[in-house]
């Protein structure tokens, strides 16, 4: 059973687990929630703003994400990503892309769409009366949505998004499926190289539930301070 | 784009030599199905036992509830996968371990066991929000007459709390479904496996992954819509999301 548990081959993997691994998994979560948070802020506000043309594209696009597997869309992007990226370049073949990259569009551009129904939810917390307010003050649609909406719907949702966050950071593990070395894709590495499974991914699970579990909980204390007292 | 379309592909004989790969890719979408479906019940049964400890006066049995909510939710859904079913048979007795490795479709049965107890965290969740939502009198008055304290829950208590958590209950349905796409790392051969097998044979990516996607969004579609039917069956009068049914006969 355990007697034969093999804590030196963790101890040896430790650099390559942690400086190549841990750093594609946290690099990817920030840069992939960032744009997420971006992007599906702005799909929020196509899907709230009443013309028929933004609204019906941005709905499709959030109920398409979310009705197929995460796994699904890894592998849809994967092969797509260098055909978007010849359409963007205008270049005469698909081009070649970097596995961070790769992974990277996907990522906003599928946890975009989680991002946006949190958002809309965030600005519809916004009551009515502030923007009739500020209307009736004069300001533009920008205006109003910059320094009035947004930032009260960002500090209403902020436990939220970053509980998305913690989400995203476990999703990043399913990378492995397009061969990328990750956190969880470096472990599987050694556990194969070295035929030590039950270390490796013994491990790689005591290291996620860490990272979450303290991550969770400090997104509770946050939210004790967050909140915007009435 | 220099990328050759062929539609016509779903028609050809897979690499198995007897079935097409529009029929492999349906007998992936069966895979998924039974996956899922296997996977809720654990989920629901788990999820139900342990959102109801963690509502019950008892702090012991809340804090064994709380340690199980927390360990299946912070651990990635793919690593619980690889525990089960790499690490699991090493750990157990000799004996045990191989039975489980030689086991016919080891990969369904780690799948179905994973996926449904990750997902029965969610759902303890949700079953300990709807029992917490309702008035604490329904529990005082369900003890006060004499009932006792799982006769309590059984006909007081949860009755309410499932008809209320109907709506959360069909997302966690569909995650289920959506989710057992994660078994393929397993080598289960579910829908998007077949997807990508066919890709990988026929070299028709964006045919391949069109028609799963598809198949994927009819599932949901379908569960979507037999879930509301179910939910306005059994909506609680004076709640949100109750509608009355047209009067007549």
């Amino acid at each position: 059973m355990f007697s034969n548990f093999d804590f030196d081959v963790i101890i040896r993997s430790l650099p390559y687990l942690f400086y190549q691994g841990m750093t594609f998994t946290l690099l990817l979560t920030a840069l992939a929630t960032l744009g997420g948070i971006v992007l599906g802020t702005l799909l929020a506000l196509m899907r709230l703003s009443g013309f028929a043309f933004l609204t019906v594209p941005a709905a499709a696009y959030v109920n398409l994400m979310r009705s197929v597997p995460f796994v699904l869309m890894i592998f849809w992007f994967y092969f797509l990503v260098p055909y978007i990226g010849q359409w963007v370049t205008f270049s005469s073949r698909p081009i070649q892309v970097g596995a961070f990259a790769s992974c990277l569009v996907t990522f906003t551009l599928f946890e975009a769409a989680f991002f946006c129904e949190i958002m809309r939810a965030g600005i519809q917390s916004i009551s009515l009366g502030q923007v009739a307010a500020a209307q009736a003050l004069g300001m533009t649609y920008p205006t109003v949505m910059g320094y009035i909406v947004l930032p009260q719907a960002f500090r209403n949702m902020v436990p939220v998004l970053l509980t998305q966050t913690i989400v995203l950071f476990q999703d990043t593990s399913l990378v492995y499926v397009i061969s990328v070395t990750d956190f969880l894709g470096a472990a599987s590495k050694v556990a194969q190289r070295d035929g030590r499974l039950v270390e490796m991914y013994l491990f790689a699970a005591v290291v996620y539930f860490i990272i979450s579990l303290v991550a969770s909980r400090t997104v509770g204390l946050l939210q004790r301070y967050i909140a915007i007292i009435r | 784009m220099n990328y050759h379309w062929n539609w016509a592909i779903f028609w050809e004989i897979s690499p198995d030599g007897v079935h097409t790969y529009l029929q492999t890719l349906l007998m992936g979408t069966g895979w998924t199905m039974l996956t899922a479906a296997f996977a809720f019940i654990i989920a629901l049964t788990f999820g139900s036992l342990i959102g109801v400890m963690r509502t019950m006066p008892s702090g012991f049995a809340a804090r064994i509830g709380d340690v199980y909510v927390e360990l299946f939710r912070n651990i990635p859904l793919l690593v619980q996968m690889f525990l089960w079913y790499f690490v699991l048979p090493e750990v157990v007795p000799h004996a045990f371990g191989t039975w489980l490795k030689q086991l016919p479709n080891a990969s369904f049965y780690t799948a179905v066991v994973a996926l449904g107890l990750y997902m029965s965290a969610r759902i303890a969740e949700q079953v300990r929000a709807g029992v917490l939502s309702l008035p604490r009198g329904q529990r005082q008055a369900g003890l006060a007459l004499g009932l006792t304290l799982p006769q309590t829950y059984a006909y007081v208590l949860l009755p309410m709390t499932y008809r209320i958590i109907m709506p959360p209950l069909t997302s966690e349905l569909l995650n289920t479904i959506k989710n057992s796409a994660v078994a393929l790392t397993i080598g289960l051969m579910e829908l998007t496996a077949r997807a990508r097998a066919m890709q990988e044979f026929s070299f028709q990516v964006f045919e391949a992954f069109t028609a799963a996607t598809v198949i994927y969004i009819a599932i949901n579609i379908v569960v979507t819509f037999a879930m509301r039917l179910v939910e306005r069956r059994i909506a609680v009068p004076g709640y949100l999301g109750f509608r009355p049914q047209a009067a007549g006969h």
